[in-house]
């Protein structure tokens, strides 16, 4: 599954798109935990932004989880940002928000990983 | 077919508490300010109809034990935990005192909230009542010989004046016996438990207790849909959240309601009913359970729609 990679200073915005299910997880799962295992030197955080992801099974909340420790052994910190309604009640039903850190929106996120990464975010590519 | 819960909790048995017993009634009490509730008639209703099932019943607080009714003659049970005592005493207050009766008790595991309640299983100790018990384990006529006796029980085995006998299944394999096509499947817990998978005049009912779930495990995904496959009815072990089976309680045996019902849409299965109920879980926090789950169903079904509901003691569902 593609993530679109996007750095934001010392923070990694990884944005899935579409549903995250049985048929899928696998894959989301193999390009997660590839980010996060094999992040550049300086990256403290990793945001998922899921925004774009209409529907998340277990399989994938568990992805979640193994990324998470992955992370947590390299320093860096995973949280998920600017879940959907459905994707949201699935984290409060499922008492994920205790597993991972859930942001409104991935400024939010942003803000809480660093104010570099907030202000990366923020400031507008140079015109060419 | 009836299927009737006489246990439904999961580890250990439970029992409410006087502190318990008096929020209940203090929230009936507050709820009923202000209503004329003059005859024993206009309660009752009350009850029954505007209570939440938190404040005017109770899960209850036995441990395994499944009848299947309706099968034939003869009995059929799912497991012996201590809910297996009110159904013996229930056989024996509903005429079976003064018959020959047979049993046929199909055995998930033999840890001990699935064995606890055949000591206390009166039909036993009553000469011309037959007991077959069936499971896939190699110690399963050891368990029940181990618990009955000094230093556990007062009754040695050889006390039991019922006929017992084991019989041996093969996971994997349909077999027919006490009126049903039998089809046990292997779980995966601590030292094994098994699912079984029965089917009569074309109603299904799936019992499958004491099970966790990898669902990254693709081969075994696949099993368990295709042994729930269009099921009438999935008893279905939901003892953890989800954020609980995956993190600090992995690889504890047991499974949670998201779980079952991921695989009871896959499986399109009919009704997904929650059992092996955490014990330390109240009634008002299992039906928020409960209402959480026929949530996630609703929101997440696509073009299949399932019943949910939550086994309590005393649960009679009819199929």
């Amino acid at each position: 599954m593609e993530l679109a990679p996007a750095r934001f200073a010392d923070t990694i915005v990884l944005k899935p798109v579409g549903r995250i299910d049985h048929e899928t997880a696998a894959g989301f799962r193999e390009a997660l935990l590839a980010h996060v295992g094999t992040s550049a030197p300086g990256t403290r955080h990793v945001v998922l932004d899921l925004g774009e992801v209409e529907y998340i099974a277990s399989v994938g909340l568990r992805a979640l989880v193994l990324a998470a420790r992955e992370a947590k052994a390299k320093g860096t910190s995973l949280a998920v940002a600017a879940l959907q309604p459905v994707v949201k009640e699935i984290f409060d039903i499922t008492r994920f928000g205790l597993v991972v850190d859930v942001f409104t929106s991935v400024p939010d996120a942003l803000r809480a990983a660093s104010a570099e990464a907030l202000q990366a975010y923020s400031t507008p590519p140079p015109a060419r | 077919m009836i299927v009737r819960f006489w246990g439904t909790r999961g580890s250990i048995p439970v029992a409410p508490t006087s502190a318990g017993i008096q929020r209940k009634l203090i929230s009936a009490l507050v709820q009923a300010s202000g209503r004329a509730l003059k005859t024993e008639a206009d309660a009752r209703a009350f009850v029954e109809h505007e209570l939440d099932f938190a404040v005017s019943g109770t899960f209850g607080g036995d441990t395994s034990c499944v009848q299947l009714d309706g099968v034939g003659g003869d009995y059929v049970l799912c497991d012996l935990g201590s809910g297996a005592r009110r159904f013996g005493l229930h056989v024996l207050g509903t005429g079976g005192a003064g018959r020959a009766n047979t049993f046929h008790v199909f055995m998930s595991h033999l840890h001990w909230d699935h064995i606890m309640g055949f000591p206390f299983f009166l039909p036993a100790y009553i000469p011309g009542n037959r007991i077959r018990i069936y499971g896939c384990h190699d110690e399963l006529e050891a368990a029940f010989r181990r618990q009955h006796g000094a230093p556990s029980f007062p009754v040695e085995w050889n006390g039991l004046q019922a006929s017992v006998e084991f019989v041996r299944l093969d996971p994997g394999r349909a077999q027919e016996m006490a009126g049903l096509r039998v089809t046990p499947e292997r779980q995966r817990h601590g030292g094994d438990s098994y699912g079984y998978r029965f089917e009569i005049d074309g109603r299904t009912v799936v019992y499958s207790t004491d099970s966790e779930h990898k669902l990254d495990d693709v081969e075994e995904t696949r099993a368990f849909v295709a042994f729930f496959r269009d099921a009438d009815l999935v008893i279905f072990d939901s003892q953890y959240s989800l954020a609980e089976a995956v993190t600090i309680k992995a690889d504890w045996g047991h499974s949670s309601n998201i779980v079952g019902v991921e695989l009871c849409q896959m499986a399109r299965a009919r009704h997904l009913c929650l059992y092996h109920h955490e014990p330390t879980l109240d009634d008002a926090q299992l039906v928020a359970m409960l209402r959480e789950t026929r949530r996630l169903e609703e929101i997440t079904r696509r073009d299949h729609r399932m019943e949910i509901s939550a086994a309590y003691d005393g649960l009679e569902l009819v199929l």
